[in-house]
């Protein structure tokens, strides 16, 4: 049989898997690479009249605005900072959860705790958005108790440090439930023997937590850790969009909320091309290379 | 097994009480917006609603029930949350099928995928492409932008691989083709796990809203979370295309809560069946050995 004969067969013996695989490509080809091709309109001044096709060249003059634009350089600061400290927390809390979950010996009462706990991980901000605007109002519930206490309200929503510190909160408050499931897991699969040999050795369960749970979690911190990375100019656009005001633009836009408002709202698609791509870019070396350091660390792959 | 010092003792009841604290921290501002939502609107308006209704009455559901730019949108959420669970099942398990049989190509197939989650053409890109296939206003803008879900599909991948190709063989042998074998043996098996997956699709097509809030330029065909959302945020001039008579009835305190708990309502009633679930689902793909 000859090679070509051979490739023939192979394909035809295979032609079902092609087949039934080609709808979802047909959609990422459409929905996914179209728009990927999409993105030369970063490198021109984009008229919908003219099209991709006879839109004029402008090399990296987008890209240089961005760089001296004050607003977009606060963009993309606020970004940074607000990810930087999402990355962190949604990390640390949700393991100091676990571990004092992990101390709890009733059963019932370790699953309502988890129930409730994963519960705001499923409502959109849309959702949670709706509640927090309610209850961190000037007359929200929050601010009533605190005048209670005898303190001045605070606006949470209004001002611009509060908003970042809000948003924050907030986004550990929905998701270090849910974040701690990973590190439970990994837990539970800790030999039971290592626990009795700390004990005989005379260590007591701060002890043991310290030098038996703890290093036995720290290849899934890592690599938890590691794959956070990629999100660090994700400060999460459907939180900030669903909570922020003009009054906040200025420490709380971030480069999502701002492509939005520049691209479709004012409809400068060049430059708000520029700015998405200048984030796709930049993710996607850092997702690139945390996968790279995952596989390293905990021997972690997606395929 | 464990030491019984009075030092732990004392952790133990402090961290009982830390724990259960936190937990309900975690319900209660539901349960606050739940209360103000069956109180009369004078109570909630004066702010003395706490976590139990003041002044019981449902007039609020009743009003957000009859109201008919909230039941259509409620009725295009189902819609697209139908529709959508199918159509992204339908790829899913095909494409999951293809990326789990041995063949020339399936590398190539495979990056395909894996490439669209490390890189993407960013919103302006993919809003030009929905317009430009002239689906705005309809409902397929909602389903097809993201109707491959690749993290689903390499779940559904390593399911498909975990059952023995024994059985498949041995159906060649008998003469059933690649259709027969995903139809007659890989589907009848994964059945726990399609309804998995079939559970976080629905949430996520029911809690969607940016999609409709852009491609739907018409407010009648918004879907619920938009609407909502437009409703949540009338106080900004942002994007304000309802009509004003309506939004003021419907941006009042007890109907905007009731109609925060009518949108989370779905996502409660499947989260117990989500819960078995997802424990399972996410240490699945995790580290391999």
């Amino acid at each position: 049989m000859t090679e070509g004969k051979k490739i023939r067969r192979g394909l035809f013996r295979h032609l079902p898997l092609h087949l039934i695989i080609l709808p979802s490509v047909i959609c990422l080809l459409i929905f996914n690479y179209a728009p990927m091709a999409g993105l030369v309109m970063a490198f021109q001044d984009y008229k919908p009249r003219l099209g991709l096709l006879k839109s004029a060249w402008v090399g990296f003059e987008h890209f240089q605005y961005m760089f001296t634009y004050p607003d977009s350089l606060q963009v993309i600061y606020n970004t940074l900072i607000i990810a930087a400290f999402k990355i962190v927390a949604n990390i640390v809390v949700p393991i100091v959860f676990a571990l004092l979950l992990n101390e709890v010996r009733k059963l019932v009462f370790k699953r309502f705790v988890q129930t409730l706990v994963y519960l705001p991980h499923f409502l959109s901000w849309v959702i949670l958005g709706g509640i927090l605007t309610d209850i961190l109002g000037n007359k929200g519930i929050i601010n009533q108790l605190i005048l209670l206490l005898g303190a001045e309200p605070v606006f949470f929503l209004g001002d611009g440090t509060w908003f970042r510190v809000t948003v924050i909160v907030s986004d550990v408050w929905k998701e270090f439930g849910f974040s701690a499931i990973i590190y439970l897991a990994a837990m539970s699969g800790i030999n039971m023997s290592l626990y009795e040999a700390a004990e005989i050795d005379g260590a007591g369960r701060f002890k043991q937590t310290l030098h038996v749970t703890l290093p036995a979690m720290v290849p899934v911190i890592l690599v938890v850790g590691t794959l956070s990375l990629g999100n660090i100019l994700n400060a999460g656009f459907d939180q900030i969009f669903n909570l922020y005001n003009p009054l906040v633009y200025k420490t709380g836009d971030i480069i999502d909320t701002f492509v939005y408002r520049v691209g479709l709202m004012s409809g400068s698609f060049s430059f708000a091309t520029a700015v998405g791509l200048f984030k796709s870019v930049v993710s996607f070396v850092l997702i690139v290379a945390a996968y790279r350091l995952a596989y390293r660390f905990g021997n972690y792959r997606i395929f | 097994m464990h030491q019984k010092t009075i030092a732990y003792r004392w952790f133990t009841t402090g961290n009982t009480i830390f724990l259960a604290v936190l937990a309900i921290l975690c319900i209660l501002p539901l349960i606050h917006v739940g209360a103000v939502s069956f109180s009369s609107s004078s109570a909630a308006t004066a702010n003395r609603v706490y976590f139990w209704p003041v002044d019981f009455t449902a007039e609020a559901y009743l009003r957000t029930l009859t109201n008919p730019s909230f039941l259509r949108s409620l009725l295009f959420s189902v819609e697209r949350t139908v529709v959508g669970t199918l159509f992204s099942m339908f790829l899913t398990v095909t494409a999951a099928y293809t990326l789990s049989r041995s063949f020339a190509g399936r590398s190539f197939y495979a990056w395909f995928f894996v490439f669209t989650m490390l890189f993407n053409g960013g919103l302006i890109p993919t809003y030009l492409v929905v317009t430009q296939l002239e689906l705005t206003n309809t409902l397929w803008a909602l389903i097809l932008p993201s109707a491959v879900n690749v993290f689903n599909t390499i779940l559904m991948m390593q399911f498909f691989r975990a059952i023995p190709k024994e059985l498949e063989e041995a159906a060649h042998i008998d003469g059933a083709g690649y259709i027969r074998s995903l139809v007659s043996i890989y589907l009848p098996l994964s059945l726990p796990s399609l309804a998995t997956l079939s559970l976080f699709a629905m949430v996520w097509h029911w809690n969607s809203w940016f999609d409709g809030l852009i491609y739907m330029t018409d407010y009648r065909k918004y879907p619920l979370a938009t609407f909502l959302q437009t409703i949540i945020q009338s106080g900004d001039m942002r994007n304000t295309n309802i009509d004003p008579g309506q939004l003021q009835i419907l941006s009042e305190r007890t109907v905007r809560s009731a109609q925060i708990l009518i949108g989370a309502l779905p996502i409660l009633i499947v989260y117990p069946f989500l819960q078995r679930f997802f424990v399972q689902g996410l240490t699945m793909g995790a580290v391999k050995e």
